[in-house]
């Protein structure tokens, strides 16, 4: 496919491995903030390619991963319910809440739909008044304007039937109390291009400025963050610390503008929980009042369910960095894709299932 | 959950005031909304799309010249390895550090579909 196969070429691949081996003249520790660029790290090894010249510590950036404990149960609630259609992105049906997952809710009979769109939610509403449907809006700022549009359109189109369950994260402030951290290691960030596709970057430039970190807007193919790696250990060898735009293709300085016109009529800045790590000041999107009849939390009551994490997960651990998924006591043993105590063991995100599927572990374990 | 995927945009219309389309991924074809994009794409641009919403165009002059950077670094890493192979001749088999087998090396991949 056009602008995917050509990211992909393995002999470029290989001279930018070459390039980042020869100009590091220490060893960097870098953090990628996205998922997606965790599961290509893992999966194509570039993170043990690399292990002389840069550590890559796997970021939170994984909204399936960060997902409270506490949301997904309102979410096992709501699909339990016979008067609900519960909609979703595929990757949040196995991800265990305190008793069971959407999964195990549907083969009991729950009303649990995938959907491509958040718009074939709100389709679905129309076409289903004698119900409620509810979507379940995750995501960072990438999914947000998709999911704003869907509360909108539903407004717009009297779809009163329509709700969503939010649990929207933003980066910036994951960014801000990583870099906070007393015992914080990242040196220097590899940016989310498809959340920079979005809002552009001009949020990230006090940061590098602050915190004396390069942010590389890095994109997700091999060679793009080959590249993105390449630019962050360039500015950490010449002691400067910018931001930097390795996804030209995609990512403009000011973002989409009526992407984030529509996200903020739409969202208000609110507090969230990130799982494994607790609530961050600021650091997710709630509905504005005007649409709180589309608030599923509103309109079900569920401010009543809360829960706490399983302790023996140490998801908090491996989502800022400070251990190495198969540091964990439970990962491959009472851990598993299949069988999963948190959130990063589920998606093809997380770090833990990625070190998981692509058996990084053991090599890893006996290195490191 | 932040994939997104570069297609080209064959179809442009309206739906009820909402600026909707087709995007042919490879051969794959899929309704997008093309809301966030509708003032700076026509038919044969390509976008990269997700959760069925067009979030940019792609710029391809942009992605051409990306390209053509990373080739030229990588024609250029070719000739010093030439050079270098050339002179340790005596260790011809092991010019630069070894980077690894081709299993756990860095190599092309399919596109994944997920949300």
């Amino acid at each position: 496919m056009k602008y995917l196969a050509e990211y992909r070429d393995p002999k470029l691949a290989r001279s930018l491995v070459d390039r980042i081996r020869r100009e590091a003249t220490r060893r960097w520790t870098l953090m990628e903030v996205c998922g997606g660029q965790t599961h290509t790290i893992v999966k194509q090894g570039i993170n043990e390619v690399l292990s002389d010249a840069v550590e890559m510590i796997h970021g939170p950036g994984c909204p399936v991963c960060v997902t409270p404990l506490e949301q997904i149960d309102r979410a096992l609630h709501l699909a339990a319910r016979p008067d609900v259609v519960f909609t979703s992105f595929g990757d949040m049906l196995r991800v265990p809440g305190s008793e069971c997952d959407l999964f195990q809710i549907k083969a009991k009979g729950g009303n649990v739909r995938i959907v491509y769109s958040p718009l074939d939610a709100v389709e679905l509403a129309r076409r289903s008044p004698d119900k409620e449907v509810v979507f379940f809006a995750v995501g960072f700022e990438t999914t947000a304007p998709a999911n704003a549009m869907a509360v909108w359109r539903a407004k717009e189109q009297g779809v009163r039937n329509f709700s969503v369950l939010v649990s929207h994260v933003t980066v910036p402030p994951a960014m801000v109390a990583i870099l906070d951290a007393p015992d914080n290691r990242v040196q220097g960030f590899l940016a989310a291009g498809h959340v920079c596709t979005v809002m552009g970057w001009t949020e990230y430039e006090p940061l590098a400025l602050r915190y004396r970190v390069p942010i590389v807007v890095t994109g997700f193919e091999p060679l793009d963050i080959l590249e993105g790696i390449w630019m962050a250990v360039r500015q950490l060898e010449d002691g400067r610390h910018e931001v930097e735009n390795q996804y030209v293709r995609s990512v403009r300085r000011e973002g989409n503008r009526p992407a984030q016109e529509l996200v903020e009529r739409v969202f208000q800045v609110v507090d969230r929980g990130w799982r494994g790590i607790g609530v961050i000041p600021a650091s997710g999107l709630g509905l504005r009042e005007e649409f709180a009849d589309f608030d599923a939390e509103r309109k079900f009551a569920l401010g009543f369910i809360r829960a706490d994490e399983p302790a023996e997960c140490r998801a908090g651990d491996v989502l800022r960095g400070r251990i190495k998924p198969f540091e964990c006591p439970a990962f491959g043993a009472a851990c598993t894709p299949e069988s999963p105590l948190g959130a990063p063991m589920v998606s093809s995100e997380g770090a833990c299932a990625a070190y998981y599927n692509f058996g990084r572990f053991r090599r890893a374990a006996g290195e490191d | 959950m932040c994939l997104g995927i570069p297609g080209r945009i064959v179809e442009m219309r309206h739906d009820t005031g909402l600026p909707m389309g087709v995007v042919d991924f490879g051969g794959v074809r899929r309704e997008v909304c093309l809301a966030y994009v509708a003032d700076e794409v026509s038919v044969g641009d390509y976008a990269i799309v997700h959760v069925g919403f067009a979030i940019s165009k792609v710029d391809e002059e942009e992605a051409h010249r990306t390209y053509q950077v990373l080739r030229e670094m990588g024609e250029l890493e070719e000739l010093s390895w030439i050079r270098e192979a050339a002179d340790a001749a005596a260790s011809v088999d092991a010019p630069g550090r070894p980077t690894g087998t081709q299993s756990d090396g860095v190599g092309p991949s399919a596109p994944r579909a997920d949300a």
